[in-house]
């Protein structure tokens, strides 16, 4: 498929994605008879402690705060470790991130919320945790992935260090980066979720009220919403790796 | 003028490079050749002090290179490798312009710049200005190569292995044109390959190393016809020396007044084509045109002797 194909691809997806999401947001608040007749044995179908919009936005506001440090983290942990000084601290950097990353998230909650309180606090630390391994590794996979040979004729042709890391080694290996970046997002707008049950506030409250509540609706009230929230992140991501390659050949078939 | 004197070079306790002393004139188009490992290409890096020298100092125009920082001196000499090297997301224009751009020229002279290189090196500039590098071919991706070592006029242009990862057709192509470029530029140009034919087809003068040290320099004749060593005799060919001598000359300076019937053949064409011919047509005698399909005379098979002198 050519590119210009493959990017209206990720184009379109992401708009239906967003439609969908901006679709169910709108109907939610209408949406009491349809999940009363769903389940009649409800008193309360519909979660109303908090407006869907405000705990959306919370919700974003969690992921973009720590994917956005665990960005600043582990982009510049990966150019240390990827750099001529940083090298020998690579497979440290490596083993403890692999670490972090086998820790279970409610774990991290659980540990941290006695330490810093309960909030959005833990939360953050658990989500930046998450989002390091997969931000760094990408770091360090696209720098490993740029031509030796590109990098030295751009140092024969007279580029200093920085120039070269600026103007060769970031926006060749930026695909990879992103797709790091990408990784952590979604993943960490599943796990904000959970770090409601340290009293952060996410879509995770209708989830958590629900299940604790055995109402179900307000299960799938919150879930949907989740889910909805991290294909159009995926999608958000795939349309801007598209844009940050112009110059690849056409992947095919994808 | 490039001068290199009593450089000395180790590689984690090999040495590579031998109290080498080098003279590379100014304007001329040099060949560093030699089997891998014989320190060509160090020899090549250190000039534009990719590799530093452990001793032993480079005089570039009779300056020593250490006296300028080595991005300031790079951007001053032409580099050009074999990979090409090109940046992938760059668009030809922009891979052209890194050195202008470094250097902070304006953008209208940048422009003007790659306009008139991207025709120098036949490339239509409307054409070609905005591709990527994927979008060219092999052949076309190096001669942008070229382009880009040339683009900030260079006093001195470096290519390592230029062509040799091209089919034999373009290689033979960018040969032509490099020392077409050469002749019109005037450029002072050091080129490394282990082609001996690349070499003796280009180089004006030749350098031939071993183990870091120099076997033999001087003009394509002088390696064939007085080798300094076995090892030089054997590297140039010895079975093929002869019909090497012929590649090196033309077929112009054998021409004689007369007649002849058949396919002519050019008298810019060198004389180890013209055997080709005499043996192909079993004849021993051809006519010979000018560039412009002129009749200008013919070439007896016997004045290929003439050739050795």
């Amino acid at each position: 498929m050519s590119r210009l194909a493959t990017g209206l691809h990720a184009r379109r997806w992401l708009l239906a994605g967003s439609a969908l999401l901006a679709g169910w947001l709108l109907y939610l608040p209408h949406s009491e008879a349809w999940f009363a007749r769903w389940f009649p044995e409800l008193e309360r179908p519909l979660y109303q402690q908090e407006g869907f919009g405000t705990l959306v936005l919370a919700h974003l506001g969690i992921v973009t705060v720590s994917s956005g440090i665990a960005v600043l983290l582990g982009v510049s942990a990966g150019l240390l470790a990827g750099s001529r000084f940083g090298r020998a601290f690579r497979p440290l950097l490596e083993t403890i991130l692999a670490i972090s990353q086998a820790l279970p998230p409610v774990a991290v909650l659980a540990v941290a919320a006695p330490l810093v309180g309960f909030g959005s606090t833990p939360a953050l630390i658990a989500l930046i945790l998450y989002g390091l391994l997969p931000v760094t590794q990408g770091t360090l996979t696209g720098m490993d992935s740029v031509d030796r040979d590109t990098q030295a004729v751009a140092q024969g042709l007279g580029m200093t260090r920085l120039q070269i890391l600026r103007h060769v080694t970031l926006p060749l290996a930026a695909p990879v980066m992103l797709a790091g970046v990408r990784t952590a997002v979604v993943i960490n707008i599943g796990t904000a979720a959970i770090a409601s049950t340290v009293g952060a506030k996410t879509l995770g409250l209708p989830i958590i009220v629900g299940l604790s509540g055995f109402n179900t609706a307000y299960v799938i009230q919150g879930a949907v919403l989740v889910a909805l929230l991290a294909i159009v992140a995926d999608q958000l991501f795939e349309w801007l790796e598209e844009r940050v390659t112009p110059h690849l050949p056409a992947r095919a078939g994808s | 003028m490039i001068e290199i004197r009593h450089v000395n070079k180790s590689f984690q306790g090999q040495q590579a490079i031998h109290d080498l002393n080098l003279t590379l004139p100014a304007g001329e188009l040099s060949v560093l050749i030699g089997s891998s490992g014989s320190g060509k290409s160090t020899t090549l890096k250190m000039l534009n002090r990719l590799i530093e020298p452990d001793s032993g100092s480079i005089l570039l125009a009779g300056e020593d290179i250490r006296r300028q920082s080595p991005d300031s001196l790079r951007r001053r000499i032409g580099y050009a490798i074999q990979s090409v090297g090109l940046f992938p997301h760059w668009t030809v224009e922009q891979n052209i312009a890194a050195v202008p751009q470094l250097l902070k020229w304006p953008k209208s002279r940048i422009q003007d710049r790659v306009t008139e290189l991207l025709t120098l090196l036949q490339l239509p500039p409307a054409q070609y200005r905005q591709r990527y590098p994927h979008q060219l071919s092999g052949g076309q991706q190096q001669r942008v190569g070229v382009a880009r070592a040339l683009a900030a006029d260079p006093d001195v242009l470096l290519m390592d292995e230029p062509f040799g990862a091209l089919d034999p057709i373009t290689r033979h192509t960018l040969q032509q044109e490099l020392i077409r470029i050469q002749a019109l530029s005037g450029k002072t140009i050091v080129l490394v390959t282990h082609d001996i034919d690349e070499a003796l087809l280009l180089g004006q003068h030749i350098v031939l190393m071993e183990h870091g040290r120099i076997a033999q320099q001087g003009k394509a004749q002088d390696l064939l016809l007085h080798p300094a060593s076995d090892f030089v005799r054997h590297f140039v060919g010895q079975s093929d020396t002869g019909i090497r001598l012929l590649g090196l000359g033309k077929v112009g300076e054998r021409v004689r007044q007369g007649q002849a019937s058949g396919e002519p053949i050019r008298a810019d064409r060198n004389l180890r084509e013209a055997l080709s011919l005499f043996v192909t047509r079993q004849v021993t005698c051809l006519p010979v045109v000018d560039e412009h399909g002129q009749a200008s005379g013919v070439l007896h098979f016997n004045d290929l002797l003439g050739a050795a002198a």
